[in-house]
């Protein structure tokens, strides 16, 4: 585990210094998940520590974006203000933006006859 | 006897406190969400970030003292984000057969996401400060409040509303998805990552394991893309 830890670290670390390197505008994490995934291509299998590590983390990633939700409480001046115009903007953007992208990536497939992916595991209705 | 206000002194001023906090109410919302069959209106964000805010506004806390114990959760965010090379690796073989219809619908998902919020944000007559923090707000909240800087806009106010877009994704999406009849759970997926960032893959998760790997690839094409389209957009829609 300690090792599979080192591993996600690692690969952040040189994210981030090739971001400030080369002025990417992307966040170090992206740019470190991109080259752990190089990595992994070049060195397969999947080693399983990597993998259960991963797994648990991304199994509570709701848990790590509370920190940042609670920044909330710095900003109730400004949503006490037009709280209720910026939610409702919010919500319509979102639902566009939802729709929209989920009915092309879903008929340029069909088109392509690339829908069959079947969904591994069970779904959730 | 221990005085309380001397206790409280000491541990409001100790990182413990607050992770301990931050922690306690994420099982109490992760408890909920599982007691909901995972329903998506029982959002774990949502439910975590109410309790914790209640908790700082009643005992007066600011949130810079809440974040000196809640960074440490905040942080696994990185390593997190790097973890979800993994199961893109273990999904590479259907990765590979949606790569055309992928990449169409983050050009077209992308622009609809920052025209829709901009044109929307004037329609509703909100001012420019507002805009320029709702421009960048389907991008993940590093990403976001790094826009917002850049074009101007408040970064305090972007991350907030960019969280409040990852939540309402991830409430919406499944209803939205199955009111559409799409079964196609790599779209589904893709969409929600593209538009709600972090907290619509940590739903996608929830539903369907491919779903959360397209929506892990979203967030970074997607992050890249608002990038690149925010200023060019602006420029073009608020002179």
């Amino acid at each position: 585990m300690l090792a599979a830890f080192a591993t996600l670290l690692i690969s952040q670390l040189a994210g981030e210094a090739l971001v400030r390197a080369g002025t990417l505008p992307l966040p170090g994490p992206v740019v470190g998940m991109a080259l752990l995934f190089a990595l992994m291509l070049v060195r397969a299998p999947l080693p399983k520590e990597l993998e259960a590590t991963s797994d648990g983390l991304l199994k509570h990633l709701s848990l790590l974006f509370v920190p940042a939700g609670v920044g909330v409480v710095q900003q109730l001046d400004r949503l006490g203000h037009d709280g209720v115009r910026l939610f409702a903007v919010v919500l319509v953007t979102t639902l566009i933006s939802l729709a929209v992208t989920a009915l092309v990536f879903a008929g340029v497939a069909k088109l392509l006859g690339a829908d069959d992916l079947a969904p591994d595991g069970e779904s959730r209705p | 006897m221990i005085d309380i206000v001397d206790l409280w002194v000491y541990l409001s001023g100790s990182p413990l406190l607050w992770l301990t906090a931050t922690l306690i109410a994420y099982v109490i919302a992760d408890w909920l969400s599982a007691k909901s069959g995972r329903h998506p209106a029982v959002n774990p964000v949502l439910i975590a970030v109410a309790l914790v805010s209640l908790v700082l506004l009643v005992s007066g806390t600011t949130f810079q003292a809440y974040f000196a114990g809640a960074q440490f959760v905040h942080f696994l965010l990185g390593p997190a984000t790097v973890a979800l090379a993994v199961p893109l690796i273990r999904h590479l073989p259907q990765v590979r057969r949606a790569l055309v219809p992928m990449l169409i619908a983050l050009i077209v998902g992308s622009i609809v996401a920052i025209v829709s919020a901009i044109v929307l944000a004037q329609a509703a007559g909100l001012d420019r400060a507002a805009i320029l923090a709702l421009a960048p707000k389907s991008a993940t909240a590093a990403i976001a409040m790094g826009i917002a800087e850049k074009t101007g806009g408040d970064p305090a106010l972007t991350a907030v509303l960019t969280i409040l877009t990852g939540i309402s994704g991830a409430i919406i999406v499944t209803p939205l998805m199955n009111a559409l009849r799409l079964k196609n759970y790599a779209a589904r997926g893709f969409a929600a990552g593209l538009t709600s960032h972090g907290i619509g893959t940590a739903r996608a998760f929830q539903v369907n394991p491919l779903a959360g790997t397209f929506a892990g690839i979203a967030i970074g094409l997607n992050g890249l893309l608002t990038a690149l389209l925010v200023p060019v957009i602006l420029r073009w829609l608020l002179p």
